[in-house]
């Protein structure tokens, strides 16, 4: 039913308001087939709001949307036919075992008991749940709770899957496991759309996509966005400085001239300097305040120095338009 | 193209195993109103029988004495305390010792003698009004009796003009738990099954699992329909304990057919369970789910005729007892377990909890078609 040329998701000018308040203002982006698409924004931001009403949850004030081809606003049902949905807390049912977990899921989507005992097989082959299959889901740690519940949202093999913050609250192992898995998933063309508040995780998406207080201030691959100029202004470069004393040295750099903005990262302070600042004269100017430099080098900006940025970049607009 | 009842059989498959895998817990909760049954079935006596009684006998001749033992007789009066003054006789009942005193004056037997009207002083104590009604009607009719036969003996007849001959049919005993159990089966099983959906619903919400099926195609009808049904099963059953507890161990007959009982108590289970389900659409924790619930008790118990006879009730509340469903089961079970009555007396009970439930059931579910779009 879905046309192959069509995006996985095209979202145009949503907008969606509760009373007063303008939750979602203007959003617009495609997410194209095969893309693992992470959505980044601060808590309340209304990255579930969107995917609210994506999945036809949540009535749009505005706009249109189609996922997998189907217009959201006409045919919601067939949107969530055809899409799996994680959610944060995972959502499964303590008291039944992963068997019984997922033949429940597999029946809600309404497959017959070949096919769901053939999809239970590959997917417990490509998840590794096989040897807990017995097990109730109160007793599997985080990370296998989190896989039952993505075996639960692909039972149906849908092409598109909504991940909620996946990875709140697992083990860096469970973590990575997860991404590898969504990985090889993505390379049999499953499309996913991921909130997370981890950076690495934002690094390793293919396209991303950030939400400040309802307004898309960013959208576009990971090297793209660290491109843009709001975020690496032409006639200067990042570099980074590390030394023991990352407070002082960050309250000074912010007094020195041609440095447009720094911050802390660990041991080592981020900044944003000017083409024409001496590296050495830097160094010198910091030691003469008693701050002793490890090592300066240049740095591509991270995602969360593009986030950053952009969020200053965001306020100060607001402001300058505000006034 | 849309099936509203989508998901109805994964959710009740999903139930059952719920059901199957914390049988013990659900079946603690069914016995509980099982011991509620003992406790009210042996405790509780409607008929009113040996009210405490004060007596100031200041006569204390024979006429005053064949008059205590009427009084005595009656089995409605237990003479616990005799007294010598007014004061003594009041305070008795001030103190709540007695619920009744009864003054017999200096004169009472001269006044007879002499063919006069002898006065008895009855001291009723208002506070329970079942007690005081009861002790009005059987002191009244103790003096009238007493009256005609003077007056009887005095003209030589022997025998009363018109003689009542009351009868009372199905309760011939007026045995309180024939009366009283079948209406308790109804409250019972009301109090049970309410919780079950909501509980089952509620948890669902709290435990985030609700808001993950409504990502599916799952349809509110399937999904409420799923949940209800496994616990029609376990309603029934349930009922079928209390009636096997009603008829063997209060030994309570069933004058009517088990069969039909049996079968209009569907619609009913029905009714509670749909109850549930709306109330489930409302809270959003068990704690919360269990205060409606209990809103819905206490009508059910005054506004039924379970206690009290519905006829009596000012017009606002006897028209709203008709919007209590445990009405119509009071009815049912009443009629089928103590008069008899058929398909014939009932059915339009059964009809009526049936559009009742499915009612119900039809604003829960638009209430969780909007809450997944509001949410």
């Amino acid at each position: 039913m879905a046309d192959s040329e069509k995006p996985a998701i095209s979202a145009e000018h949503l907008v969606r308001r509760f009373g007063s308040f303008t939750a979602v203002n203007d959003v617009s982006f495609r997410v194209e087939k095969g893309e693992i698409f992470g959505f980044l924004g601060p808590n309340g931001s209304g990255k579930t709001t969107v995917i609210k009403m994506l999945t036809g949850l949540l009535p749009l004030s505005g706009g249109d949307a189609s996922v997998l081809g189907i217009d959201v606003r006409k045919d919601p049902e067939t949107v969530r036919e055809n899409i799996g949905y994680m959610s944060q807390n995972f959502s499964l049912y303590a008291d039944l075992t992963v068997t019984e977990n997922l033949t429940f899921y597999g029946r809600i989507y309404g497959l017959s008991n070949d096919r769901l005992r053939q999809r239970m097989d590959d997917i417990v082959q490509l998840n590794g749940l096989s040897p807990y299959m017995n097990r109730l889901a109160a007793q599997l740690s985080g990370g296998w709770k989190q896989r039952l519940a993505l075996g639960c949202a692909m039972l149906h093999e849908p092409k598109l899957i909504f991940l909620d913050e996946p990875t709140a609250g697992i083990d860096p192992v469970a973590r990575r496991q997860l991404w590898d898995l969504l990985f090889e998933l993505s390379a049999h063309g499953i499309t996913f759309f991921v909130t997370t508040h981890y950076m690495d995780e934002a690094e390793r998406c293919s396209h991303v996509a950030y939400l400040y207080y309802g307004k898309l201030i960013a959208d576009g691959t990971p090297d793209s966005l660290r491109e843009l100029p709001d975020v690496q202004p032409p006639g200067t470069y990042r570099v980074e400085i590390t030394t023991p004393e990352v407070t002082r040295a960050l309250r000074f750099a912010r007094t020195i001239p041609g440095i447009r903005s720094a911050t802390i990262f660990g041991q080592s302070v981020h900044a944003l300097i000017n083409d024409d600042l001496d590296l050495d004269h830097l160094r010198y100017q910091l030691l003469k305040q008693g701050i002793v430099v490890a090592e300066i080098r240049p740095l591509a900006p991270s995602l969360e120095d593009v986030f950053v940025e952009l969020t200053y970049k965001h306020q100060s607009d607001s402001e300058a338009s505000r006034d | 193209m849309i099936n509203p009842f989508r998901g109805f059989s994964a959710v009740f498959y999903k139930e059952a195993l719920h059901v199957r895998r914390d049988f013990g817990t659900l079946f603690f909760s069914l016995i509980i109103p099982l011991l509620q049954m003992f406790l009210l079935g042996f405790g509780i006596d409607t008929n009113i029988r040996q009210i405490n009684t004060v007596v100031y006998n200041a006569d204390g001749h024979r006429e005053s004495r064949e008059l205590l033992d009427r009084l005595r007789n009656s089995d409605t009066f237990n003479l616990v305390r005799f007294v010598n003054t007014d004061h003594d006789l009041t305070d008795a009942i001030i103190s709540g010792k007695c619920r009744v005193g009864i003054k017999i004056p200096v004169d009472y037997s001269d006044k007879l003698l002499h063919q006069m009207s002898a006065q008895v002083l009855v001291l009723i104590d208002g506070s329970d009004s079942s007690v005081a009604g009861q002790a009005i009607n059987v002191t009244t009719a103790i003096g009238l009796d007493e009256s005609l036969r003077r007056v009887l003996a005095a003209s030589g007849t022997t025998t009363f003009a018109v003689d009542m001959r009351p009868k009372i049919l199905f309760n011939p005993d007026s045995r309180s738990p024939n009366f009283f159990l079948p209406g308790l089966t109804a409250i019972l099983l009301l109090n049970v099954t309410t919780f079950l959906t909501a509980f089952s619903i509620v948890r669902e919400k709290e435990r985030g699992t609700l808001e993950q099926l409504f990502v599916t195609p799952v349809r509110p009808m399937g999904l409420l329909l799923g949940k209800l049904l496994p616990y029609l099963m376990i309603g029934f059953f349930e009922l079928c304990m209390i009636l096997t507890f009603m008829r063997f161990i209060f030994s309570v007959p069933i004058h009517g057919s088990v069969l039909l009982l049996a079968l209009l108590s569907l619609p009913y289970i029905f009714v509670s369970l749909s109850l549930g389900i709306l109330i489930s659409s409302k809270a959003n924790s068990q704690a919360e789910a269990m205060q409606l619930a209990f809103l819905t008790i206490l009508p059910s118990i005054f506004f039924s005729g379970y206690i009290f006879p519905r006829e009596t009730m000012p017009k606002f509340f006897f028209i709203l007892s008709y919007f209590v469903p445990a009405t119509y089961f009071i009815d049912i079970t009443r009629g089928i377990i103590l008069r008899g009555a058929g398909w014939v007396h009932l059915w339009i009970d059964a009809v009526a909890l049936f559009f009742m439930g499915i009612m119900l059931l039809v604003i829960a579910a638009r209430r969780f078609q909007n809450k997944v779009i509001m949410a």
